[in-house]
Order: structure tokens, then sequence, then C-alpha cells
């Protein structure tokens, strides 16, 4: 791996040594980090001196996108990174793991009869323990079902009937991937919510990031939050987009590249002419993972794809903001996306990044496909048109866990591609993997022992998920490849670890 | 065994005056504990002899003042040592994040699965199998400890259990955040490799101090400068996220 990198040096590191400007100790380690592992041509970026915000209006510093966002939602002209700011929130995401227990903290710091601060910025979306009969997770649902009701809470996907997802009209599944589809994600925003994945929706160009419940108990009682402003950590990705390549493998690509604390308490924004090409789904993924790097917040400056998609969802208006030209960034990193190759993160770590073809030696027991990392239509339809490519049967047990009711429902009515008509779902059933399954988080985080395809055995899996630390998905032993759609199909195919150009050229 | 303090009672005098785990200013997350079986001069898993006995008038009690920054505070015990990038399903296996935090009986449930994720190359177990506190008050860790989810439950299992404070090289943010806003432990950043400097079972004093805060391992006779908490401070001097916003005239004072 490291030979082929460095022939075609495919990205130049860029990076500085952050002198003293409050940083938490932490993010030193990090920089030293990407000094360790950046290869030839290092350069030293040239950061612009910082100054301390003021009000009197001095002479404005130009801000990033991320430090412009967190400055309106904190009505102040200008912010600089280090500072602590009580900023509004427009959005606050929970779910049935966290509800119940931020919900708890606010009752006891706001009093029983307290009252949210909007119950129109509030979305409650079950989604991690639903299809089980662990009676603490079922009541769960039911906790959150009363407190939305006591506080007339507008946006509550509520689940009743167990037995068929279907038969709940309000049901979506998994959090960050309802939150897009039903409109709540908008540029410029600040939405906060109860799960580390919640960075997904710095797609749309606002800050979202994840928080605990005792911050989530205050931001329901205030509306506001205390943060401190992060700086920017920024990625350019230049060239095509190979036709084997995804946004999974972009961006295990980079958390390989920083390891998983190189973007601890930063932003990581991404842009350049690869990312202007990628749909809003691949935007989702890509920003997905930014936790998996330790980041704070991920941020893709919103265009016309972001628009389209937004404005298809929702009448709330939005304000798109962009990072200035001279704003500071406290490291440049650089791909040549042309060059990049599918990748896996190997057990037990996301930054344990491997060359899928040179992982084919590895025998795999299972494959799942699901979660809001790689379980949005766009990532089954790729699944399906690499099974239809390759007309074979898979090999070892394919799970598919479709992450929303409209996911299920399109990977059942949308054609492949070339394929005559025939939709996701046949195409899966004539390559002989599991029928679909109820939406939900499913097995990406193990969950109670009876989680469809939890990982009950020391097996080996690849699956388009997030985190692979050890008993992440069940077992403490079972071994699991973080993989792109196409190489998790590619994978089934083979019943080995497997490079989707196998199958794709 | 060995009282490992004997030979170190001279030479720890200066630093260690006073004898008193509870760091932090009230635990907030469950009903009814304030009376911490786990303060060190009544620890019953181990006999220590205090480093000084001395009587505790001139410290304030913490379950209702805020402490000044100027006080110190002091955690004591035994260490459990882990590796790396520990991450939240190693800290709580998300199987038992059906738990509530803040329901008062299930706060207790959840001590008895901190660090029941950790693979079986760590021999001793943080929590004995059946208990629900831990006999270790310090979790020394090494890098990114904390990274993964943004689950409460992972620092708050670890306060359940008893422990007092999570020493490491190096935190994940939201894991450091949420540890701030419960208070359920106090998180320390070492500056060098302490989860390779101690080991499991040593015997060791946090104390924290306006200027400098140091890791004593008192089984080595090593003494680690730690960081300044730095702008997490005035939260948790505050006591936590609610107290601050209180004192700053975010929200009202009291709760109905």
């Amino acid at each position: 791996m490291a030979s082929s990198v460095i022939s075609s040096s495919p990205f130049v590191c860029k990076s500085s040594q952050p002198k003293d400007l409050g940083f938490p100790k932490s993010s030193q380690i990090s920089v030293h980090r990407c000094q360790k592992r950046s290869i030839s041509r290092k350069i030293v970026s040239v950061m612009a001196p910082q100054r301390s915000s003021s009000t009197t209006g001095s002479v404005k510093t130009g801000m990033t996108m991320t430090e412009k966002i967190l400055a309106k939602a904190a009505e102040k002209s200008q912010v600089v990174p280090g500072d602590n700011i009580w900023v509004n929130v427009d959005v606050l995401m929970t779910h049935d793991v966290c509800g119940p227990g931020a919900f708890g903290i606010f009752k006891r710091e706001f009093g029983e009869k307290a009252k949210v601060w909007d119950p129109e910025k509030i979305v409650v979306i079950p989604d991690h323990y639903i299809f089980t009969t662990d009676k603490r997770a079922n009541r769960n649902v039911d906790i959150m079902r009363e407190h939305c009701r006591e506080q007339n809470i507008k946006y509550f996907y509520d689940i009743t009937d167990l037995g068929d997802f279907r038969a709940n009209p309000d049901y979506k599944g998994v959090c960050h991937v309802a939150l897009a589809q039903e409109g709540h994600c908008r540029p410029g925003e600040v939405l906060l919510g109860t799960d580390s994945h919640t960075c997904t929706a710095g797609a749309f160009g606002q800050f979202a990031t994840g928080i605990g419940n005792t911050d989530a108990g205050f931001v329901l009682g205030t509306g506001k939050i205390l943060l401190k402003v992060p700086p920017t950590m920024r990625f350019i990705l230049d060239g095509e987009m190979p036709s084997y390549l995804q946004a999974k493998d972009l961006i295990l690509q980079i958390i390989g590249e920083i390891s998983v604390a190189g973007a601890t308490y930063k932003t990581m924004e991404f842009s350049g002419t690869t990312i202007e090409s990628l749909t809003m789904e691949e935007r989702m993924t890509l920003c997905n993972m930014v936790v998996e790097a330790g980041g704070k917040n991920g941020v893709i400056p919103p265009d016309a794809t972001t628009f389209n998609y937004v404005e298809n969802r929702t009448s709330v208006p939005f304000e798109p903001v962009y990072s200035d030209g001279n704003a500071s960034f406290v490291a440049d990193y650089r791909f040549d996306v042309s060059k990049l190759e599918p990748v896996v993160a190997k057990p037990h770590s996301p930054d344990n990044r491997a060359l899928a073809r040179e992982c084919k030696d590895v025998k795999i027991d299972r494959v799942y496909i699901g979660s809001c990392t790689g379980g949005k239509t766009e990532d089954f339809m790729a699944a399906a048109k690499l099974f239809h490519a390759a007309g074979k049967q898979v090999k070892v047990p394919t799970f598919l866990v479709p992450a929303t009711q409209k996911v299920w429902m399109d990977v059942y009515a949308l054609p492949v591609p070339g394929a005559g008509g025939k939709t996701y779902a046949q195409i899966f059933e004539e390559a002989g993997c599991d029928t679909p399954t109820s939406s939900s988080c499913g097995a990406c985080l193990g969950g109670p022992a009876d989680t469809y395809a939890r990982l009950n055995e020391p097996q080996v899996c690849v699956s388009t998920t997030n985190r692979n630390f050890p008993g992440r998905m069940g077992h403490k032993e079972g071994q699991i490849y973080l993989a792109s759609p196409y190489t998790a199909a590619a994978s089934a195919l083979t019943g080995h670890v497997t490079d989707p150009r196998e199958f794709l050229q | 065994m060995e009282n490992p303090l004997s030979s170190r009672f001279g030479e720890h005098l200066r630093v260690c005056p006073k004898l008193s785990s509870d760091g932090r200013q009230r635990r907030r997350n469950h009903g009814g504990d304030d009376d911490d079986p786990f303060a060190p001069t009544s620890t019953a898993s181990f006999n220590l002899k205090p480093l000084v006995t001395r009587s505790s008038s001139a410290f304030v009690t913490r379950s209702s003042a805020a402490a000044s920054p100027q006080e110190r505070k002091t955690f004591h015990g035994l260490c459990y040592v882990v590796g790396d990038n520990i991450d939240t399903d190693q800290i709580i296996p998300a199987e038992f994040l059906t738990v509530v935090p803040s329901n008062s009986d299930e706060y207790s449930k959840l001590g008895s699965h901190a660090l029941t994720g950790l693979p079986a190359s760590y021999k001793n177990r943080f929590v004995e199998l059946g208990e629900t506190k831990t006999r270790y008050s310090i979790v020394i860790g090494g890098e990114n400890f904390g990274c993964g989810s943004s689950r409460e439950h992972a620092p708050v299992c670890l306060g359940a259990a008893g422990a007092k404070s999570v020493v490491a090289q190096s935190f994940a943010r939201i894991f450091f955040r949420n540890a701030v806003a419960t208070g359920e432990v106090y998180p320390l950043d070492a500056e060098v490799r302490v989860c390779k400097e101690c080991r499991t079972g040593d015997v060791a004093t946090v104390e924290l101090r306006e200027e400098e805060s140091v890791l004593i391992n008192h089984t080595t006779g090593k003494e680690y400068r730690l960081n300044a908490i730095g702008d997490a401070g005035p939260v948790i001097d505050a006591g936590g996220i609610f107290a601050y916003a209180r004192k700053a005239g975010m929200i009202p004072s009291a709760a109905a």
C-alpha cells in the first residue's frame, strides 16, 4: 500500500504546528501524527495571524464556514477558534436510546412542569433498538411517546406496531437519514443530536455535531448550547471519481491518513471538484464518518445539488455560508481522487486502512449492508449494480438493512439502471441475499441479543457501517472490515474481501 | 497485601496533606447516592492508611457549595490501566444502552457494565461479576480515550461504578465534554504515556490545583504533571453545565 501511494503521491500534506492558540493539548498530538504519517513534499502552510475577536468593530479576519455559522448563531459578527460562545440551536434531534435520558435531565433541572424551548425545533426519531423483544428498549419508545405528547412535539416519527414496520405511517428509521429525507437539514443552521453521527448533516453546509444527554437536556430547556469554536482542517478532493470508487472509500482514505484522533476538536471541511460531483447521499456518507477521525463536525459548501435536495423537502428559508478566501485553516490536505483505489478499514479501528485488493486472502463469514453510513438508497443501488454486473450468487449470508422506510420502498420500487427494469430487490433476491429487513440502526452497533444480523459469534464481517472497534457489532472477537457498498457486494460474491473492480470493469 | 503507602509516607506528606476522593461538587445523575461508600478513608476492599490524619474542618463540604478554584481536589485509590483508543463500545457495550441513566435505579445497574466491552486480553475485570461497584478509583488511559459514540452512558457508567477520575494521554472530545457536563468522572490530560507507566492495581493519587495538577503513583514513586483543565474548568468548578449557566444568568436559578 505504502509504495503505490508514495510513487503516485495522490496527495500532499501541508500542515502547520499551531502555536499557542489555546487549543487543547490533544490537538497538538494529532497534528504531530499528521506530520509523522505524511510522506514527501511536506509544506508548512502559512497561517494568517490569529486576532482575538472584538466587539468594537476592528478589522475583520476571514472566517471559515463553521466559524461563520457559529458566529451567526451566537449573534456575533466575528469569532475565532477557541472562543467559547453560547449558540442558538435550530434543530435538536434525539432517538430512543438517549431521548429518555435527555428528557429526564430536562425535567430534573427545569422542573416536572417545564416546557421545551420550541416544540417545532425538536425532532424525535426512534431508530436504534426497535425490532426487539427487549422490554427496556420497547419501553424507551413508549417513554418518548409520552414526552412528545406532553410537550406537543411536532416531529415524532413514532412506531407502535413492531411486527410490521410498514404499518406505521409516521415511522422513518435511522435518524440521520430521516433528518435529511424529511427536510430538517438546511445550509447555515446549527443542528445538534444525541448521536455521534449527527455530523452527517454537515453535508448540507450546516454545523452539526453529537452531544450527550446532559447537554441535550440543557438545549431542550433553553434552545442554546455552550460551544468552543473549532479550528478547521481543509480537505480538497479533486479529480474525476473512478467508477468503482465511492464516498466511503474517500473517507476511509482520509481517516487512514490522519488517524482516529487526527481531527479531534476540529472541523473537517471538504471541497474540490470531486466533492462538487458527489450526490447528497454520497456527501452524507463522507461527513458521517468525520467523528471517526475525532472531528467535531464536517462541512461541505452548499451548491445547486444541495439546494435542489433541500428545496424539494422543506419550505423553511435558509441562508448558505461559505469560507472566506482569507480564512485560516490549521491543515490543508489535497487528494487526487483519480489515483485512489477501493480501501477497507481492517479490524479493529476505522483508521486501520488497507487496499481492498491486498486483503483478497481474507476469508469472510458474512456481509452487512446498512446503517446511516451505507444503508441509503444509493448505497443499495450500488450494491445491486454490482450484483447485476456480476450475474452471480453470494457465497456468504448477506444482510440488507435499508436505513429508512423510504429507502426500503426504493429498494422494492426502483429499477437498477441497465438491468432491463429489474428492481434492486429483485436483483438482491436473484443474487441470494437475505430479504431486506425492517429499517433501523440494526446490528451496526450490536444491540439487544435478538437484533437481526447481530454478530453473535467471532465471525468475519464486511460491513458498510462506521465503526469496527472490538465488540462493535456484538461479539468481542468479531472481525469487522469497514467497506463501501461496492466492496461489500464484491466480497459477498467471493466469500473473501474483494476489490469491486473484479466485477465492475 | 503489603501497605504500599508506608514507605512513601514521608515523601508525600508535602503533596497529599488531605485524603479526599470526592473532587466533584455533587453527583448529578442519580438519586440519593450522596453518601459515597468509596471515600478512601473507608475503602473496604483494601487497607490503606491515609497519608496524614488531620481533621477536615478546614475543608468545605461539597454537597451544595460550588468549589472555589483555589480549593484542592484529590482523588485517591487504585489504578485501572487501559490502552489507546478505548471506544465507547468497550466502555459500555451497546446492548446496555437501553438503561436510562437519569433513572436512579437503573443508574447503579449501569455501573455493573462499566468496561465490560474490553477484550479478553484484559485479565482484570473493572467491575467483578455480580458487583455494581469497582475497586478502582482512577482509570488510566492512552490516547483518544472515549472515542466513538456520543453516548453519555460512557462517563456515567464509570462514575456509577465508583471511578472518580480518568487520566488519559488524550481524550476524544464528546467523551470529555460529557464527563464535564455530567460531573461523573474528572477527565485529565497527562503529558506522557501514563498507561505504560502505571499498572492495574497501582495505588495513586490525583491532585488538582490551580497551577499544576499531578498524578502520583505511590507504587512506583513517580509523579506526572497533568494538563490544566482549560476551558472546562469554569464549568466543572461551577458544578456542571446547568450550574454554570445559572451562574452566568443564562437560566433561572431554581427549578420549579
